[in-house]
């Protein structure tokens, strides 16, 4: 029999492993954003999981919702990638400090 | 029968409109407009002042006492401006208008070179209103705007020559140290309103007797009687303005300024403010035997220790000015023993017979080309006879020879202070009056030796032209000393009647008597001249009696030493000086306190100051408060920035940390 | 242990091994075919909770779209895998601990036993999902639901906006510029002498 905390699990081991790849992928920005994808998979999990579980259509138009802006957020990230790929040749994020105060 | 108001209004304020018009139309009335209407105002005044004086005093008009204009009303306390004019007033308006008329002419001749003519003649105006305006007042308030009135002329007129440094410096310590005084007058007059809910002299002599028994916590904790610290405060604001030790340095310096507003401000009228008011306070004074005490040894202490500083001066103005310290010091040991009426007495006799001898000296001054310094002087007498005779006529009044005014005042003094039981007090001060008069005696002579008689000390140089004035070498005179105009010589003559005639008709009323009616009010404990009016039979009687009295005898001392050593064998002179070196550098350095103020007040001022400054505004406030903010922020923000990177982990890295505390946090907290 | 159990747990797996594998793999194209792995089994999962219509959109939207345009990237740059690895090892305790303290964390928090004993509820939507979706999204969500379409539309021209550029040397047309073209741009008259002073005759 699957419970709720089956899933609830599986979606907080899922959002901490995309914690430790932008840990340990902190020089390879493509890897950063594909490990925010894993996040947000994880999130959306579990709002489907607790949509399921108390029975409110709610949680999945959020899910639905965070499809797309996150489609969007891939979009103009890889798109600023190639941006900035195509000005610096590079798309380490350690050579990149421009913020730096 | 009573006073009219509108002649005391026009008595306060013909002064003033003389003053106006010589001061704000100046270029308009011109030197001759200047003199002839303050004079004309101030003669009004003077004659209107007489008339009320008779009125009072064989008329049997009553005392005048109404408040003629309501200033302000807060918090149920009124201030108004107001007039109350009994014989003591009366007696003061006199003295004030006809000292001043006096000066008013004799300036016409002594200022006649002076560029700031009108001006002067405005300031001394002005002068007569505001010291009107002092005595005339009913309450403290009027009388303290009165007394700074007063302070601020003396102030202007000290300083009248105001390109001279040591005219600038003196008028500035004048006021520094009037301040002193006028800030323990504030408190005294504070403390009046505090238990007496009233301004009113009126009102506050009725209930005076409600202060007995009261006490005030000062600091320490300790309970102080509430009179005795009225009364000191008071008599701090008199020590300001008539300069008792420690408070008499200004009055030596005052005579920077033009000589007659030396005779009049710092001799005859201002300076003896502070005694009129205690006077006039006497019904508080008289609830505080402590307070009398510190009085009492104020004043001998001036009396005496201020007179043997006039010995060892050499500009003539300044022995008069210490004189007129010494004199002073006199009336307030009056003031000490509740002998007001003697005190006041004094007061005026000193202003006919100290008046005339300062004008004496500014004429002197105007004879020698304002040089002051007696050393060159000398002789004299054959140049100008009529000063010569009217300063001899001063100088024995002040030295006390029976007859004159100044004997009557001082032996009754002296005379009440032998009668006065004040334990040891009384009896310093006995001993300080009584070595006062050979003290009073030997410089009063000195004066009239080094300046009248002898060899002549200056040198006439034909050669030179009448355009150099005032810048010649010291002792050398264009043209031969002649004597004064009318205009200098008429007041010289006028001040000498009353310096020598005034004591036979009013020493028995004013001292003796109760001519003063309720404007004094003497305790039945401390009435010594009650007790002495029994031994008084008439003024010949006095004089009679005074030349088997030891202070007649001390002076006639005074006077021989004085004759010998400056009249025969001036050369002692100088040996006196070797010997007694220590003793006569004591008192040429007028017992450094100067030095000592000059060191501790200023320098200490100036240091507070600066630490202040240093310390506290550019230290605290602007190093700390201000630029220590804005370093404080670079500070901290230049510490801050090592933790923006740049990096884009590194603000994920902190993302991710923060919600790791963060989740901690909730945990902690939801698991209790 | 039921059939759905079964799935559960081997989706799960896989899942797990998936996301480890994209985090963990040194060429980026793999990682992103891992990624793609992982979508298809949350895909599933999703299935499981009978939430289809979310599940073919993740696969549409994520599969089909997004991460081909991940690969897309991956391959249009030239990525040294090397300088982008630098530290990885580095970095691999540091970023395993943070990630075990928050789990630790999050499941004490989450409080999973009380959760553990709670089986999932009939189908609301009753296998009507599509249907019970769409009615909320057309219904309620109305507003937030074209917003999302205009968010989608403005991260469309954001991308073609970024990445477009002109090169130069490059001839190709600009018809905008043809037809603004003036006569006066393209015929100029120029005034000169009549008289030819001393020509050398051929």
């Amino acid at each position: 029999m699957i419970t709720l905390s089956h899933y609830i699990v599986l979606g907080t081991i899922l959002f901490c492993i995309s914690v430790a790849g932008i840990f340990i992928n902190r020089k390879n920005i493509i890897v950063l954003l594909m490990s925010i994808e894993l996040m947000l998979l994880a999130v959306n999990t579990n709002f489907v999981a607790f949509s399921r579980f108390l029975g409110n259509v709610d949680g999945q138009v959020f899910v639905f919702f965070i499809l797309t802006v996150a489609a969007a957020e891939s979009a103009i990230g890889l798109a600023i990638l190639v941006a900035l790929f195509r000005n610096r040749a590079t798309i380490n994020v350690g050579e990149i400090d421009s913020m730096k105060g | 029968m009573s006073l009219n108001p509108t002649v005391l209004l026009v008595i306060a304020l013909a002064p003033l409109f003389g003053a106006l018009v010589a001061g704000l139309l100046r270029n308009q009335v011109g030197r001759i407009g200047a003199h002839t209407v303050t004079i004309a105002g101030v003669a009004l005044s003077c004659a209107l002042s007489f008339h009320v004086l008779f009125q009072l005093a064989w008329d049997g008009a009553e005392p005048y006492n109404a408040n003629l204009y309501t200033w302000f009303q807060v918090g149920g306390i009124s201030a108004h401006i107001g007039f109350l004019v009994d014989k003591l007033t009366a007696m003061m308006m006199v003295v004030v208008t006809f000292v001043s008329l006096m000066v008013h002419i004799y300036t016409i001749g002594y200022m006649d070179e002076d560029p700031g003519y009108q001006r002067f003649f405005a300031y001394i105006a002005l002068f007569t209103f505001s010291m009107l305006m002092l005595v005339m007042s009913n309450n403290f308030l009027q009388l303290f705007f009165g007394w700074e009135a007063v302070g601020l002329v003396s102030y202007l007129l000290i300083g009248f020559w105001f390109k001279r440094p040591s005219a600038i410096f003196a008028n500035m310590k004048a006021f520094l140290v009037n301040r002193v005084g006028d800030f323990g007058f504030l408190l005294g007059i504070a403390g009046v309103l505090y238990f007496f809910h009233s301004f009113d002299y009126a009102t506050v002599f009725a209930h005076s007797d409600s202060l007995v028994g009261k006490t005030l916590d000062l600091v320490g904790g300790t309970p102080w009687s509430a009179a005795t610290v009225i009364c000191l405060c008071l008599f701090v604001g008199a020590m300001g303005k008539s300069a008792q030790v420690p408070l008499h340095v200004w009055l030596p310096d005052s005579m920077e300024g033009p000589t007659p507003i030396s005779a009049l401000i710092h001799a005859a009228t201002m300076v003896t403010a502070g005694i009129f008011m205690v006077a006039r306070m006497s019904p508080l004074f008289e609830l505080s035997e402590t307070a009398l005490s510190v009085v009492l040894f104020l004043g001998a202490t001036t009396a005496l220790f201020t007179g043997l500083i006039g010995i060892v001066q050499n500009d003539i103005k300044r022995v008069v000015a210490y004189s007129t310290l010494s004199q002073l010091g006199y009336m307030t040991v009056a003031l000490g023993v509740s002998a007001y009426a003697g005190g006041v007495y004094h007061l005026m006799t000193h202003a006919f017979f100290k008046a005339l001898l300062f004008l004496g000296a500014g004429s002197v001054i105007v004879a020698m080309h304002h040089e002051q310094d007696m050393r060159y002087m000398g002789g004299l007498r054959k140049y100008m006879p009529i000063t010569w005779i009217t300063m001899w006529l001063g100088s024995l009044a002040l030295a006390g020879a029976p007859g004159f005014a100044g004997f009557f005042s001082k032996d009754a003094i002296i005379e009440a202070v032998g009668e006065a039981h004040r334990g040891w007090v009384g009896s310093y001060a006995y001993f300080c009056v009584m070595a006062g008069v050979f003290v009073t005696a030997l410089y009063s002579f000195r004066l009239l030796y080094k300046t009248f008689h002898g060899a002549e000390r200056f040198v006439v140089d034909m050669h030179h032209g009448h355009d150099d004035h005032g810048h010649h070498e010291s002792g050398h005179l264009a043209h031969a000393p002649q004597e004064s105009p009318w205009v200098i010589t008429l007041p010289l003559i006028l001040l000498a009647i009353p310096s020598v005639l005034i004591g036979w008709s009013t020493v028995g009323p004013m001292v003796f008597g109760d001519w003063f009616g309720g404007a004094i009010h003497v305790a039945e404990r401390n009435d010594v001249l009650k007790e002495l009016s029994s031994e008084f039979h008439g003024p010949l009687a006095m004089v009679l009696h005074g030349f088997a009295q030891p202070p007649f005898w001390i002076a006639f001392a005074g006077f021989v030493v004085a004759t010998y050593i400056w009249l025969f064998n001036p050369a002692i002179t100088a040996k006196f000086k070797a010997a007694l070196k220590p003793i006569y550098s004591v008192l040429v350095n007028k017992y450094w306190i100067d030095e000592i103020y000059q060191a501790v007040f200023a320098r200490g001022s100036i240091a507070l100051g600066r630490a202040l400054w240093k310390g506290g505004d550019v230290g605290v406030i602007d190093n700390v408060l201000i630029d220590g903010t804005s370093a404080g922020v670079g500070r901290i923000a230049a510490t801050v920035r090592w933790i923006q990177t740049g990096y884009l982990y590194t603000y994920a890295f902190a993302m991710i940390l923060g919600l790791v505390f963060l989740l901690g946090g909730l945990w902690w907290v939801v698991g209790k | 242990m039921s059939f759905e159990l079964i799935l559960f747990y081997m989706f799960a797996a896989v899942l797990t091994v998936a996301a480890l594998g994209v985090i963990t793999v040194k060429n980026s194209v793999h990682a992103a075919l891992l990624l793609v792995l992982s979508f298809f089994t949350a895909s599933a999962l999703w299935l499981l909770l009978q939430a289809e219509f979310l599940a073919v959109a993740l696969v549409l939207v994520y599969v089909g779209a997004v991460m081909v345009l991940f690969l897309f990237v991956v391959m249009m740059l030239d990525i040294k895998a090397e300088s982008v690895r630098e530290g990885f090892v580095r970095y691999l305790p540091v970023g395993a601990l943070v990630a075990a303290a928050m789990l630790v964390e999050m499941l004490a928090l989450i409080g999973v036993k009380s959760l553990a004993a709670q089986a999932l509820p009939v189908d609301p939507a009753a296998g009507e999902n599509t249907a019970w979706l769409g009615k909320a999204l057309f219904g309620r969500f109305l507003l937030p639901f074209e917003v999302a379409a205009v968010i989608l539309t403005v991260a469309l021209i954001a991308a073609v906006t970024l990445t477009l550029r002109h090169r130069v040397g490059v001839k190709s047309q600009n018809p905008s510029g043809q037809v603004a073209v003036k006569p006066s741009e393209r015929i100029r008259i120029v005034k000169m002498e009549s008289v030819n002073k001393g020509a050398p005759t051929a």
